[in-house]
């Protein structure tokens, strides 16, 4: 692998991410529990689909193969989507939205901030850019664990649910392959293991002070980094990818 | 327009004569363009006429997320996805404004919402349609928004304060979403055989419901007479559809689309498009609850409000919480 084949496949997993995540939050526009977050969720989605259209328009750029953010997005198949499992897990209840949510976003801000000093120019661009958006989904999300957590029993119990269901889609955030680890030698990525521990010791003082119980570290689903993912993924391509699918080369 | 046959609780309208002190110096200040403001005495059937308005049009924003909200997932572009995201959510923005107007008049935001659900209160017949294609996500943009916009640019001076600003904030971001439902029609029309087909079919499906949001002819209604007099109305129902038809036509031949009205030509002495006849025995099925979607569309927003009661609940408990923790901290 070159080079510049390892920065398009960690550009696509940038991208994945988001566009993955901020298709899930889109879900709930118009479904949410109060006008408020339908405000709010869509917000978040907002932004995630604003830094998808910056990574993947980078990493068209980098294949220079012609595709832009557009074709990149729309015209792959599940097995070569980067996406972690975590973020195309199921929305479920809304315990399970925000405690995906909050795990991503406490990863996600980590991840950013290293990013942000990223010898590759654009890279570190962008990752300043959504770090600030970042920033404020962290807040919120952990806002939400705490409120849900430390809320009425059903809404402690759900979080609770919540967090023991998405904990071993956790792991795969902290993995390195080949290619994070070419990409963190050269200083345009980041240590994804050396996240790990902050990102704990976030996670962990949020669910004490939201009254909850982290599992214990356990075996690690993983895959998604390497086009392995969960059959949800194919569903949700269906729907994105429909349109342009139905109708190949017309524009929109 | 989001609120249809808003009644008023009148049988007749009042002479100044038969108006008690009290009636006739809120009736001087609304003849006079002054604003009436939440804290001033207003007639009691005032209040109720407006309540009903307000909310049937904040309902209409929440439902209306949903035909818009069922292609979200499906958008063709990035763009079109995070403009179409951004459209639904300032519309949960709209509701959000409308409910706040509302509560003004001393009716909380939860009376309405269950007045909603339990299928009470009315929201505008154009919601119970389904979204078929990616070409109805632009002709409900470009006429459904484009009705909507010719009812409320007026309303923007209507006599009660609190309703006139929410108008002001919501027709800057009505006429943005017209501008890119009439840009999605462009891209179809100017597009393959198959969009132009999807933009032309579209536009036979949304026409008629478009011109049936006015509702009926209110040329004698008095409901229509007295909501004129207090000025939370404007414009007749006939005045405002006449107005849309010949706005629209030249955007339709445009767009080299066809209005689906065989009747419809060019009245040089009215200078006025003459048009065929509304199905109005459609809209009152509609109204009455036999439209294509209005169980699905109210069925959807009980489960929503329903599924959200305990997070709802979970968020005040520790906002409770929270706030004794503060209190014995202080002590």
């Amino acid at each position: 692998m070159t080079g510049q084949d390892a920065l398009f496949e960690y550009l696509l997993r940038l991208s994945d991410n988001a566009l993955i995540l901020g298709h899930r939050l889109s879900e709930w526009c118009g479904h949410s529990p109060a006008l408020e977050e339908d405000l709010a969720l869509s917000n978040v989605a907002l932004d995630l689909i604003g830094q998808t259209q910056l990574w993947l328009s980078l990493a068209g750029e980098v294949e220079g193969k012609g595709r832009d953010a557009d074709k990149l997005a729309y015209l792959r198949d599940a097995r070569d989507f980067r996406n972690v499992l975590l973020v195309e897990q199921p929305n479920g209840d809304f315990a399970l939205t925000m405690a995906r949510q909050f795990f991503f976003d406490a990863w996600h801000y980590l991840l950013l901030r290293e990013l942000k000093g990223s010898k590759d120019a654009r890279i570190a661009e962008i990752a300043a850019k959504g770090l600030k958006e970042v920033t404020y989904h962290l807040e919120r999300s952990r806002d939400w664990v705490l409120r849900l957590g430390d809320g009425t029993e059903e809404s402690h119990r759900r979080m609770q649910t919540a967090i023991d269901d998405l904990w071993m889609y956790t792991g795969e955030l902290f993995e390195s392959d080949e290619v994070d680890q070419a990409m963190a030698r050269e200083g345009i990525g980041a240590d994804l293991a050396a996240l790990h521990e902050p990102w704990l010791g976030l996670v962990r003082a949020t669910a004490e002070e939201a009254t909850l119980t982290l599992p214990q570290p356990g075996w690690a689903q993983r895959g998604g980094k390497r086009g392995i993912h969960s059959e949800h993924l194919g569903y949700i391509l269906a729907d994105l990818q429909f349109l342009q699918r139905a109708y190949p080369n017309a524009t929109w | 327009m989001y609120a249809q046959m808003v009644k008023t609780g009148v049988d007749h309208i009042q002479s100044k004569e038969e108006m008690s002190p009290e009636e006739r110096a809120f009736q001087d200040r609304v003849d006079a363009d002054i604003k009436i403001e939440p804290k001033e005495w207003m007639p009691e059937a005032y209040r109720k006429t407006l309540i009903r308005q307000i909310s049937q049009h904040a309902h209409s924003e929440i439902i209306g997320m949903q035909p818009e909200g069922n292609w979200i997932t499906r958008a063709p572009t990035l763009e079109r996805k995070a403009i179409l995201l951004a459209k639904v959510q300032d519309e949960a923005g709209h509701g959000l404004y409308l409910y706040c107007a509302a509560e003004t008049l001393g009716v909380s935001r939860d009376e309405l919402l269950e007045q909603l659900n339990s299928g009470k209160a009315k929201y505008s017949s154009i919601f119970n349609y389904p979204t078929l294609t990616w070409a109805d996500i632009g002709a409900i943009g470009w006429l459904v928004d484009g009705a909507a916009i010719m009812n409320q640019v007026p309303l923007q001076r209507c006599s009660y304060g609190p309703y006139s600003r929410a108008m002001v904030r919501i027709c800057k971001e009505e006429s943005f979403h017209q501008r890119q439902g009439y840009d999605i029609m462009m891209k179809l029309a100017k597009g393959t055989p198959e969009q132009k087909a999807m933009a032309q079919d579209a536009l036979n499906r949304w026409w008629w419901p478009s011109l049936m949001m006015f509702g009926p002819s209110d040329a004698e209604s008095v409901h229509s007479a007295q909501s004129m007099r207090w000025k939370i109305k404007i414009n007749s129902n006939d005045e405002l559809r006449q107005k849309f038809v010949d706005q629209t036509v030249p955007q339709a031949e445009y767009l080299g689309l066809t209005v689906p009205d065989p009747d419809l030509k060019w009245n040089a002495e009215r200078g006025h498009y003459d048009f065929g006849a509304v199905n109005w025995d459609e809209f009152y099925q509609v109204v009455a609850g036999n439209g294509p979607c209005n169980r699905q569309r109210l069925r959807t927003r009980v489960k929503a409000y329903e599924e959200g009661r305990w997070v709802r609940e979970a968020a005040d408990a520790y906002a409770a919480k929270k706030a004794a923790r503060a209190q014995v901290k202080a002590a």
